[in-house]
């Protein structure tokens, strides 16, 4: 039943493989929408409708006389995938623009954690050793135990509750991840 | 100039700025003062359906038969939802329709009032945008930014839901100015590098194929024209998918009839062996592919689409272009002829050549016979004798939807719609009472199933009550036929509840409802039926009595590539065990 196949076979395509293949990569995207009802809805369903995955996302208003809030997501996939998220997003009719900063690189990303600890004697000054060597701020105390509030990016966040959970973390607050490129430029 | 109104009187005064003449809805309490508005003037004509999915498959007939926005009018609660799989369509199909449906009044959002939904939550997935007007001084803006956002750059769906108090309250209206959206700015212009390199890649083309979609229609009759220049210009074969019908001619001598799942053989060979394909307005949706990992291996491919998301989504391609069709196909025209471009002819003969050859296996070709009629058969005879009129087809979804496709010959964009992304059995009688409603005159037919027919059969009554002449063609097999084929060939013929038993009596059905009835069950016969059909000033049901076991033909299976086809057993013996050609992979798609 086959067809005969056109001869001669010219060399293939450089883009003819089908897509999905390559490896997933984490990238952080930047989103600059409208901020008018749903639109923070339509952003996370188009994730779920489209089986894309949300590692982080933050969002609040950045410019409150003209109503524009950014969103920062950090998702994961394979580079077409993140295209297609990037182009499925700007799609949306409120959003303004969206930016790869993965792609365009040199971007601060910041994330802060609020981590409560319980514990008496060694284990009270174990604590405020390691939280003087991250940085970490007391905001609240009691005699038995701290609220430590910290701010770094997700890795450092990550080996500070490690490191507080064998001294006594009860539990933290993280916010997700917030971005932004270096140098003059706007994203 | 701003006039003082209530909400209700903006909606229809909006309508009719917007040049909208004709609204499909159905009333309810949350709707009543928009109705009282239309009412009380002339301009806008209001069709009753019978159900709301009714109403948007009929703005969405009118839309497509048009190029025009089509639109609704729906109460809160059940009227909005009954609309989501027309909304859904819409989406999917690219067609441009704005929804108003009626909202509980603003205090009561939220308190689960009586016929209260979350309309815009619901809609959210299914509709290109979606407003939830929370003040009447909002409405004006919102009105005349849905009609601008469903028909510019992609169009779609888009929904406005107007609580009560809003329709109620009074505020300054103000006519549509030149629409600057925020952030909503379609790119319509290519850019001209691009299009430079698409047309140089083109005349190195030793085996090119252009494969043109739904987005040449919905760029307008022009994209339409300029595709015929530039196939005349480049003798470059053409092929479509089923939602491009009609922008190339059947006729055309360039033409190798549709492609996909249900294509023809030259159409998917040339797909697969050519070396560049010129995808516009296409978007390389899973029943054109096939297997995606052998789909085209040799090839450069141009993609050009208005909706930078669909460059890129399913297959890799090597030049994307962003624009409208209209546009790049004019550029690509002229740049051809001022750069002075030249087809490579030698190679393109022999490609004909081999195009050629493929034809030679007619898969359209299916056995004849004297006893029954051919649903094929009565495809083609509808076409022989309605080709020569103003003709609008509709379809439902099933084996009648791909035999309407294969063997009616489209010659003119707009006069075929069906329902192509979601494939919404129900979708052909209330598209053809929409494409009716835009072309009184015309001869408007929808070629139906016998089960699909019954999924919006009420729409009879809508057809009878503004005298809509509409011709319903149903090749009635007694059977989900293009299910009982998928059951045929990968569940043993195991046929699970796809008789469908207890079918009215189609003929005293069109009677009941104030229409003609025929009925047709002899080849010999079936000229002079469809005739009559065509003869009858008001609405036919015509009951085409066809046979019951035929399989829809040339097929890829599921998970199989374009070189991978089945084609119809000609010969007397017992056919071909599909089943055994689908792997367990293939039988896991749908
Ligand atoms: C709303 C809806 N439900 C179910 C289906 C699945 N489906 C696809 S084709 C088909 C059978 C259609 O039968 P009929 O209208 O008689 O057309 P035929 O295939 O016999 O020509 C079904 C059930 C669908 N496409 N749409």
């Amino acid at each position: 039943m086959n067809a005969p196949s056109p001869a001669p076979a010219p060399p293939p395509s450089p883009y003819s493989s089908a897509l999905g293949k390559s490896n997933s990569e984490s990238h952080t995207l930047s989103v600059l929408v409208d901020n008018e009802p749903g639109v923070l809805a339509r952003v996370v369903g188009l994730f779920s409708g489209r089986g894309y995955n949300i590692e982080s996302l933050t969002v609040a208003e950045v410019a409150h006389g003209e109503h524009v809030s950014r969103i920062t997501i950090v998702t994961a996939g394979p580079p077409e995938a993140i295209e297609q998220i990037s182009h499925q997003l700007e799609r949306i009719v409120p959003v303004h623009k969206v930016t790869d900063l993965t792609v365009t690189g040199r971007a601060i990303e910041r994330e802060l954690a609020m981590v409560k600890v319980r514990g008496k004697g060694e284990n009270r000054a174990d604590a405020l050793r390691l939280a003087d060597a991250f940085r970490a701020r007391v905001v609240d105390a009691t005699v038995e135990s701290f609220i430590f509030e910290l701010t770094g990016s997700p890795k450092k966040i990550d080996e500070f509750v490690e490191l507080m959970r064998p001294i006594g973390l009860v539990e933290f607050s993280r916010t997700g991840i917030a971005a932004i490129t270096r140098g003059p430029e706007m994203m | 100039m701003s006039k003082e109104m209530s909400g209700a009187a903006m909606i229809v005064e909006a309508l009719k700025d917007q040049g909208v003449d004709t609204v499909f809805g159905y009333p309810g309490g949350a709707v009543l003062p928009i109705y009282d508005a239309i009412f009380q003037q002339n301009f806008v004509k209001h069709v009753l359906v019978r159900q709301e999915g009714g109403a948007a498959h009929a703005a969405e007939g009118y839309a497509r038969s048009t190029g025009k926005v089509g639109v609704l009018l729906v109460t809160s609660g059940p009227g909005a939802t009954n609309t989501v799989t027309g909304l859904t369509d819409a989406l999917m199909d690219s067609i441009p329709l704005v929804c108003i449906t009626g909202q509980v009044p603003t205090h009561l959002i939220g308190s689960d009032a009586f016929q209260e939904c979350d309309t815009v939550g619901i809609t959210r997935h299914c509709t290109k945008h979606n407003y939830l007007v929370r003040s009447v001084e909002d409405l004006p803006r919102i009105l005349h930014e849905a009609f601008y956002v469903a028909s510019s750059g992609r169009p779609g769906p888009v929904v406005i839901d107007v609580p009560k108090d809003v329709q109620f309250a009074l505020g300054k209206y103000s006519q549509p100015k030149n629409i600057q959206h925020k952030t909503y700015r379609p790119r319509l212009k290519p850019e001209l590098d691009k299009i430079r390199q698409a047309v140089k890649m083109m005349a190195k083309a030793k085996r090119p194929v252009f494969y043109t979609g739904g987005g040449v229609i919905n760029s307008g009759p022009v994209a339409s024209t300029l595709l015929r220049e530039l196939a005349e210009l480049t003798g470059f074969p053409v092929t479509s998918t089923l939602m491009g019908l009609g922008a190339y001619p059947a006729s055309g001598k360039n033409w190798l009839g549709m492609l996909g799942m249900h294509g023809t053989y030259e159409a998917n060979n040339a797909m697969h062996g050519c070396d560049l394909m010129i995808a516009v307005g296409s978007r390389f949706d899973d029943r054109i592919t096939g297997r995606l990992d052998a789909f085209s291996p040799g090839s450069k491919k141009i993609h050009i689409d208005i909706d930078p998301s669909s460059i890129n989504k399913n297959v890799k391609v090597d030049l994307g272009i962003v624009g409208d069709c209209a546009h790049a196909l004019e550029d690509m025209a002229r740049l051809w002829r001022s750069e002075g471009m030249q087809a490579d002819k030698l190679a393109l003969a022999a490609w004909w050549k081999q195009i050629d050859h493929w034809r030679e296996k007619k898969s359209l070709a299916y056995k004849p016979s004297k006893t029954t009629i051919k649903p094929q058969h009565a495809v083609q005879r509808l076409y022989e004798l309605t080709k020569g009129r103003d003709t609008y087809i509709t379809t439902e979804v099933g084996q009648h939807q791909m035999w309407a496709a294969q063997y009616y010959h489209f010659q003119e964009p707009n006069r075929w719609m069906t329902s192509g992304g979601l494939g919404t059995m129900g979708y052909g009688l209330p598209a053809a009472i929409g494409a009716q409603m835009a072309h009184p005159k015309a001869l408007v037919v929808d070629i139906a199933g016998d089960a699909s027919i019954l999924m919006n059969i009420q729409e009879m009554s809508t057809a009878k009550q503004y005298r809509l002449p509409v011709k319903i063609f149903i090749l009635n097999n007694q059977y989900m036929g293009m299910v009982r084929q998928w059951q045929e060939l990968l569940h043993g013929g195991r046929y699970a509840e796809s008789y469908t038993d207890s079918l009215p009596d189609f003929v005293k059905l069109a009677q009941a409802y104030g229409a003609h009835g025929i009925r047709c069950s002899d080849p010999a016969d079936l000229d002079r039926a469809i005739q009559e059909m065509i003869d009858t000033p008001n609405a036919v049901i015509f009951d085409c009595v066809v046979e019951g076991q035929e399989n829809c033909f040339p097929m890829i299976p599921s998970g199989k590539a374009h070189n991978d086809m089945i084609l119809a057993d000609l010969s007397d013996d017992a056919g071909i065990d599909i089943g055994a050609v689908i792997d367990e992979k293939g039988k896991a798609l749908v």
